[in-house]
């Protein structure tokens, strides 16, 4: 068997004297889609920025294709990051740029791409996300949160990345809004082949998109599993969790991490 | 009693400690990167722009006036000891030297530094900076230096925009308020400007355009926690610069002319 794409061992994190992340065990193979859910404040963004290197985490080790990336320098880090695809939460879209600017940003700054090739690939992202090229001369303040969320998702996978990270995919959209996001990331993901790690606390999100599910409480990956065994896997936490329960062992989180 | 008073000092002098070891880390990070390649030409054209271009009204504005006032103040004083003919030379000199560079350094900070500190604090709450990243663009390189290149490269020329302008506001109140002869004020003008004058102001102008630059983005960089991080980083910005322009002003000062 070969190295899996990603692969995290015993990754520790603490902001002051709050730790956040007590150990974190979790492999990812090529082509798979791992979702890692978990209330709010538990540190899913924590994980996905180690994994990504814009957090440094404190202890742990963090492989991508068998190389470990924990304390690379700036240049090596670049390299790997060209593998990488992100979608964040808000969909952190520059606002100065146009929305085919924001598509073409990595193949234009990066990758040295001429603009005007850049500029069709932008729109032919673009419209592998179902927007129009009329959309990609807006700005993204002019767009609603669900039209960000794919220009956002078209950035994304401009570069087409080895490995797309989703930081909430749903969050703040209607539930239309956001199935539709679902299937583009399944679409996505699948035309790429790419290995794509999510995190959510939307349950219906986590079934459409993940082929495993891993819960993240308290600092570990409490459980994890094939998306099929989750509802019978008997773990309280993860039980109280998909079953959105206020009884049960998850005591609400008050601060923020 | 005195105890807490201590621990207050204390705590304060560590904070202090620690800003200024964060500031100077980030300096030399941004510096570092500044040097190396890609340079991101459109964004420091852009901020050349930004600084400079846009920044001409106030600053020419600001310019004018002081030195219209000065004229106006330096003859009620020397006319006393009928030395009215050092007008012109009091006049250029105070501009050149010291009201020039800081007026404008000031303006500026209040201008462009809030306005940078605003729109990277906003990029940094709402992940675009960490998104920059993810993009293979390193923030420091694409935000950072090119905004204290631009700081760097422009200020000079703009506080020297200034000098004229101001010398040119002197002019006017001198000879058609204080009945100035126009060619014996011109005269007087440049018969006892030095070049260390001029030159003394332009270095203090990029050493202020690299301080405002470097605390719009510092303060920007290092905001958290929303729109009210983000006003914080504003006015910090600001107040950080002014301080600093003040500070630096009084030892590039003592450095060209202390004897």
């Amino acid at each position: 068997m070969s190295a899996p794409k990603i692969s995290l061992r015993g990754v520790t994190k603490a902001f002051g004297a709050k730790p956040v992340l007590r150990g974190i065990d979790l492999d990812v193979a090529a082509g798979e889609s791992v979702v890692v859910i978990g209330g709010s404040g538990t540190g899913k963004s924590v994980m996905l920025k180690c994994i990504l290197g814009l957090i440094r985490p404190d202890g742990g080790s963090i492989r991508i294709d068998g190389e470990e990336t924990v304390g690379l320098g700036d240049g090596e880090r670049t390299q790997v990051m060209r593998k990488f695809g992100m979608l964040f939460q808000g969909g952190a879209l520059f606002d100065s740029l146009r929305v085919w600017q924001n598509v073409a940003f990595g193949p234009i700054q990066s990758d040295g791409m001429a603009p005007a090739k850049a500029k069709d690939l932008a729109m032919a992202k673009l419209a592998n996300v179902g927007l129009g090229p009329e959309i990609g001369e807006l700005f993204p303040s002019e767009l609603s949160g669900g039209m960000q969320k794919r220009v956002a998702l078209a950035r994304a996978i401009a570069r087409e990345p080895e490995i797309i990270f989703f930081d909430e995919p749903t969050t703040g959209l209607d539930p239309i809004m956001a199935d539709v996001i679902n299937e583009l990331i399944v679409k996505c993901v699948h035309e790429l082949g790419a290995t794509a790690v999510s995190i959510t606390h939307d349950m219906a999100s986590a079934r459409k998109i993940g082929h495993r599910i891993a819960m993240l409480y308290d600092g570990r990956l409490i459980w994890q599993g094939p998306v099929a065994e989750i509802d019978h896997c008997g773990n309280a936490h993860v039980e109280q969790f998909i079953n959105g329960r206020a009884e049960g062992p998850i005591q609400m989180q008050v601060r923020k991490l | 009693m005195s105890i807490p008073v201590v621990t207050q000092l204390g705590r304060m002098t560590l904070a202090l400690l620690a800003m200024i070891g964060a500031v100077t880390s980030f300096a030399a990070r941004a510096i570092r990167h500044g040097l190396q390649p890609p340079y991101y030409r459109q964004q420091i054209l852009r901020q050349v722009l930004e600084i400079g271009y846009y920044s001409l009204p106030v600053v020419g504005l600001t310019a004018i006036f002081t030195g219209m006032v000065l004229a106006l103040q330096s003859y009620t004083g020397f006319a006393r000891f009928s030395a009215e003919q050092a007008i012109p030379n009091v006049v250029v000199v105070s501009l050149t030297r010291e009201l020039g560079p800081v007026l404008a350094g000031l303006m500026v900070a209040g201008r462009v530094g809030a306005a940078m500190a605003a729109e990277i604090g906003t990029m940094r709450v709402t992940e675009q900076i960490d998104a920059l990243t993810t993009l293979s663009t390193d923030p420091f390189k694409y935000l950072v230096a090119p905004r204290l290149i631009a700081g760097i490269l422009t200020l000079p020329v703009l506080v020297l925009i200034a000098d004229i302008i101001g010398v040119l506001g002197g002019y006017l109140v001198g000879v058609y308020k204080l009945d100035f002869n126009d060619s014996t004020y011109l005269r007087n003008t440049l018969d006892f400007l030095q070049f260390q004058d001029v030159f003394s102001g332009l270095v203090k102008a990029a050493v202020f355009g690299f301080l405002i630059t470097l605390m719009g983005c510092y303060h920007g960089y290092t905001s958290k926690g929303g729109a009210q991080g983000v006003g914080a980083a504003t006015t910090n910005a600001v107040v950080s610069a002014s301080i600093l322009i003040l500070t630096f002003n009084y030892f590039i000062t003592e450095a060209f002319f202390a004897r």
